[in-house]
C-alpha cells in the first residue's frame, strides 16, 4: 500500500459517512414534511423500516436459508431427511451430541454453583473486591487464549522426559505416568468443560453477588431473630430473593455452552471424541464440503437453545410483574 | 477566547496527526517496480494487452505467493496486463460462494482436482482455450491431463506439482551400518526389522498431528501402499468410489501401513510410542534422525523445507531421500503427489493469454528458477530448480515411465478426504481395528 493508496481510502470512508449522512437526512426530512393525516404512520414506517430491513436479511433471510439447506446434499438436491438420519445414526455424530448435552448439563450447573458458593462465602468479607476480580479474571480472556493456557496445562511429554504440562508434573510428582489428557476419551471431554467452567465462573459469581447484595437486610436479619442457622437463611432467603438471577445466570451460560466451538476446535480440533455440536457444523460445513450436514447440526443447534430462550423471556417477564 | 478557541482545536488536530502517521506506519511506499531488463521476445506471441487487468485467486500464501507473483512479472511487462493475485487459505471454502454469487476471480488455483471437478461440474469454468490444451498436450503427461478434464471437456491446465511417499533417512548413517536404500517393500520391511534390531533406537518416526487436519500424513501412507500393493486402476477405482472403501484391498493397504505405524518396535523413535504419533506435530516427525533417535521418516518433498537451517540435504550430506519402493523390484515407478489446475471463470482475451503463459514451459522455468517448487511441466529443465533433491523429483515427473496419481484424499469427497479419513487414521492409531475404521469411512461416504 502506497500514501495514495491510503489518501484514495480515508477519502473513501469519508464519503461513504457523508453520503450515509445525507441519505438519512433527506428521510428525515421528508418525514417531516408527510401529509398531517399519515404523519403517525409514515413516522412509524421510517423509524422500524432499517431495524426490519437489517432483520430480515440478517436473520430471517439466513435462518430461512439455513434451514432449506438442511434438506439438501451437497450438490443442492433435495434429500428429505437424509442429513438429519446421518446425524442420529452415524457413531460420530451420535458422539459428537452425546458431548453437547454432558456439556450442557455440567458447565451451567458447576459454574453457576461455584459461582454462587464463592459469591456467598465472600460476601462481606475484607477484600472483597480482590478475591471478586481474582475469579473475574477469565471472563476477561478470549476462549482461544484460554483454550491455549489449558492446552499447556494438559501437555504431555512422554515418561522420563521433562513434563511442561502443569498437570503430569503434578502427576509425577506423586510418582504417577503421565497421561495423553486430551488424547484419552472420556475424560478429555471433561478437561475441556474444566476450561469452560474456569471462564464462566467469574461471570455467574459477579452477576449473582450483586443479586445477593440486592436482598433487603431486614429480611435476614428477621430471619436471624427467627433463630435460624446459616444454611436455612441461604435455603429460604438468599435462595428464593435470587432466583430471578440465578435462572439468568443458568440460561445465559447455558447458552453459552450449547454454541462452545473456539475450546474445542482449539484444543482438540474434535478429535478423539470431542466434538461437539458447533464444532462439527463448521467442519461439515467448510471443511468437509456438506453444508447440508453442518445446516442439520445448526437446525437441531437452533433447536435446542430455543426452549431455553422461551424461559428465559418468561422469567423475566414474570419478575416484571411481580415488580 | 482566542485561545479558547485555538486550545479546542489542538486536540482535535494532534489526534488527527498521530492518526495519521500511525496509518502511514500501514503503507510501505514502494519504490516503482525495478524493471529487470526482460526479453520480451518470447512473450510476444501473448499479444500486447494494455491497462488489461487479470485477477488471480489461490491458496498459495507467503513465501511462495511472492514468488510466484515474481514468476508473473515478466509476462506483465511484456504484455502490459497487470496479474492481480490474491492468495488466502480459506480460498477453498469460499470459492464456491464467490462463484454462485457472480463474484469470482478470472483465475483460479485450484489445489485440490475434486472441488475443481465439482466447480466445473456446476458449470462455472469456462473451457480452456485450444493454446492452453495445446500446451497440456505437448509438455504433460495423460495422467495429468485427466486432472483437469471433466466428462469430456478440457478445463484447466495444471500448474505445479509436488512428491509425496519420499523415505527421509540419513545416508551417513546408512553408510556406517551398511545398510542399502530398499528397492522393494519387502526390503524396506527388512530394513526396518534390521535397524530395529541393530541399532538401538525404533527405525522409524512419524508426526501426524496437523491441528484440526491431524491424521493426514497417514492417508498419504494408506494412499502409497494402496498405489503399490494394487496398481493405479484400483487405486483409481478407491477414489471414485467404485470399489468401496472398505474393499480387501484396501484393508490389505492398511495393515500394510498397520505393519509399520502400528508396530511398536517400529515407532516412534525419539517421540515415544505408538500413540505418540497423534500429537508430534508433523513437521517435527522426522528431526529426530537428525539426533540418530530414528532412521527413517515417511513424508513429502515439501518437507525438505521443515529439516533446521545448515542441514546439507543430499544424496552424500546430512540428510536425503528414496521414493517408498515398488511392491517388487520391476513394478513401474509409481508415485503419489500433488498440484495445482487453473480454473478459468472469465475467457477475456487477456485472460486466456495468462492462462496460456502459465500452461508454458516458460512459465515452469520462471517459476521453478525462482525456487521451493517443482512442476511436471516437461518443457522444464531440471537444473534450475533450486535444490537436487527437486531436481531428482523433476525427472521422476518427467519421467515417461513413471505412474503419477493424485493424492487420493484430494480427489475423494471433502467429508471422506478431509474429514473422515483423517479421523479414522486417529481411531485406527489410537487402536480401532482395520476393519472398523474403513466400515467407518466407507459410512461417511456421500451418497451422490
Amino acid at each position: 500500500m502506497t500514501t495514495a493508496d491510503l489518501i484514495d481510502k480515508i477519502v473513501q470512508v469519508v464519503l461513504g459517512i457523508a453520503v450515509f449522512i445525507a441519505v438519512i437526512g433527506l428521510i428525515m426530512f421528508l418525514v417531516d414534511r408527510a401529509p398531517k393525516k399519515a404523519r403517525d404512520f409514515v413516522q412509524l414506517i421510517a423509524f422500524l423500516a432499517p431495524a426490519l430491513i437489517l432483520l430480515a436479511i440478517g436473520l430471517i433471510y439466513p435462518a430461512a436459508r439455513t434451514t432449506l439447506l438442511a434438506f439438501t446434499n451437497n450438490a443442492g438436491q433435495w434429500i428429505g431427511l437424509d442429513n438429519f438420519v446421518w446425524m442420529f445414526t452415524q457413531p460420530d455424530a451420535l458422539i459428537t451430541l452425546r458431548n453437547t448435552l454432558i456439556w450442557v448439563v455440567l458447565v451451567p450447573v458447576l459454574s453457576t454453583v461455584i459461582g454462587l458458593a464463592y459469591a456467598v462465602f465472600i460476601d462481606k468479607s475484607r477484600g472483597e473486591k480482590y478475591f471478586k476480580a481474582l475469579v473475574f479474571m477469565p471472563m476477561a480472556i478470549s476462549f482461544v487464549g484460554a483454550s491455549i493456557i489449558w492446552r499447556f496445562v494438559y501437555e504431555f511429554r512422554q515418561a522420563g522426559d521433562p513434563q511442561i504440562g502443569l498437570l503430569n508434573q503434578v502427576v509425577t510428582l506423586f510418582g504417577g505416568e503421565p497421561q495423553r489428557w486430551l488424547q484419552e476419551p472420556p475424560i478429555n471431554t471433561f478437561l475441556l468443560i474444566i476450561v469452560m467452567i474456569w471462564i464462566q465462573t467469574g461471570f455467574a459469581m459477579v452477576v449473582l453477588s450483586a443479586s445477593i447484595k440486592g436482598i433487603p437486610t431486614e429480611q435476614i436479619e428477621a430471619a436471624q431473630l427467627d433463630g435460624t442457622n446459616a444454611w436455612q437463611r441461604f435455603r429460604n432467603v438468599t435462595l428464593p430473593g435470587i432466583r430471578g438471577s440465578l435462572v439468568v445466570v443458568i440460561t445465559t451460560i447455558s447458552i453459552a455452552t450449547l454454541k462452545v466451538f473456539d475450546i474445542v476446535r482449539t484444543m482438540t480440533a474434535g478429535n478423539f471424541e470431542t466434538s461437539v455440536i458447533a464444532n462439527e457444523m463448521y467442519t461439515q460445513a467448510f471443511r468437509a464440503g456438506e453444508p447440508g450436514r453442518g445446516s442439520a447440526l445448526a437446525v437441531v443447534l437452533f433447536l435446542m437453545v430455543l426452549p431455553i430462550v422461551i424461559y428465559n423471556v418468561r422469567i423475566l417477564r414474570q419478575q416484571k410483574e411481580i415488580r | 477566547m482566542k485561545t479558547r478557541f485555538r486550545r479546542r482545536l489542538v486536540a482535535p488536530f494532534a489526534a488527527a496527526g498521530v492518526i495519521g502517521l500511525a496509518l502511514a506506519g500501514c503503507t510501505g511506499d514502494i519504490a516503482a517496480e525495478q524493471a529487470e531488463d526482460v526479453d520480451c521476445s518470447d512473450y510476444e506471441q501473448y499479444g500486447s494487452f494494455d491497462g488489461a487487468e487479470v485477477s488471480v485467486q489461490g491458496t498459495i500464501v507467503e513465501v511462495e505467493a511472492d514468488r510466484l507473483i515474481a514468476s508473473f512479472a515478466p509476462f506483465e511487462q511484456c504484455t502490459g496486463v497487470t496479474v492481480d493475485y490474491q492468495g488466502t487459505q480459506e480460498f477453498e471454502a469460499n470459492i464456491e460462494v464467490l462463484a454462485q454469487g457472480g463474484n469470482a476471480p478470472d483465475l483460479g488455483i485450484f489445489p485440490q482436482p475434486g472441488l475443481f471437478q465439482r466447480l466445473a461440474r456446476g458449470g462455472f469454468f469456462v473451457e480452456a482455450p485450444a493454446d492452453v490444451e495445446s500446451n497440456v498436450d505437448e509438455f504433460w503427461s495423460e495422467d495429468w491431463k485427466a486432472y483437469g478434464t471433466v466428462d469430456g471437456t478440457f478445463y484447466g491446465a495444471p500448474l505445479m506439482a509436488s512428491i509425496k511417499g519420499y523415505v527421509w533417512y540419513s545416508p551417513s548413517e546408512f553408510e556406517e551400518n551398511g545398510w542399502e536404500v530398499p528397492t522393494t517393500l519387502e526390503e524396506l520391511d527388512a530394513l526396518s526389522a534390521q535397524i530395529a534390531e541393530e541399532s538401538g533406537h525404533l527405525p522409524w518416526c512419524v508426526g501426524l498431528g496437523s491441528d484440526a487436519a491431524t491424521g493426514w500424513p497417514g492417508t498419504d501412507w494408506v494412499e502409497d501402499m494402496v498405489l503399490r500393493l494394487h496398481g493405479p486402476d484400483v487405486y483409481d477405482q478407491w477414489v471414485n468410489h467404485e470399489i468401496p472403501f472398505n474393499d480387501p484391498r484396501i484393508v490389505e493397504a492398511f495393515d500394510a501401513v498397520g505393519n509399520y505405524l502400528k508396530n511398536d518396535e517400529y515407532v516412534n523413535g525419539g517421540h515415544g510410542d505408538v500413540q505418540s504419533q497423534l500429537s508430534v506435530p508433523f513437521g517435527e516427525g522426522g528431526l529426530p534422525i537428525l539426533d540418530g533417535e530414528c532412521s527413517l521418516h515417511h513424508q513429502a518433498s515439501f518437507y525438505e523445507g521443515f529439516w533446521p537451517e545448515g542441514t546439507e540435504i543430499a544424496e552424500d550430506g546430512d540428510i536425503w531421500a528414496f521414493i517408498t519402493p515398488p511392491a517388487a523390484a520391476d513394478d513401474p515407478l509409481a508415485v503419489t503427489g500433488g498440484g495445482e489446475i487453473v480454473g478459468a471463470f472469465a475467457d477475456r482475451e487477456e485472460v486466456q493469454a495468462f492462462q496460456t503463459y502459465l500452461s508454458s514451459d516458460l512459465w515452469a522455468n520462471n517459476r521453478v528458477a525462482e525456487g521451493g517448487v517443482i512442476s511436471a511441466n516437461s518443457g522444464l529443465d531440471p537444473s534450475v530448480a533450486s535444490s537436487e533433491l527437486l531436481s531428482q523429483s523433476i525427472e521422476i515427473l518427467q519421467n515417461p515411465e513413471t505412474t503419477f496419481r493424485f493424492d487420493g484424499s484430494d480427489l475423494m469427497p471433502g467429508a471422506v478426504g478431509a474429514d473422515s479419513f483423517w479421523t479414522g487414521i486417529i481411531d485406527w492409531i489410537s487402536g480401532d481395528s482395520t476393519q472398523e475404521v474403513v466400515d467407518a469411512i466407507e459410512a461417511s461416504w456421500p451418497a451422490s
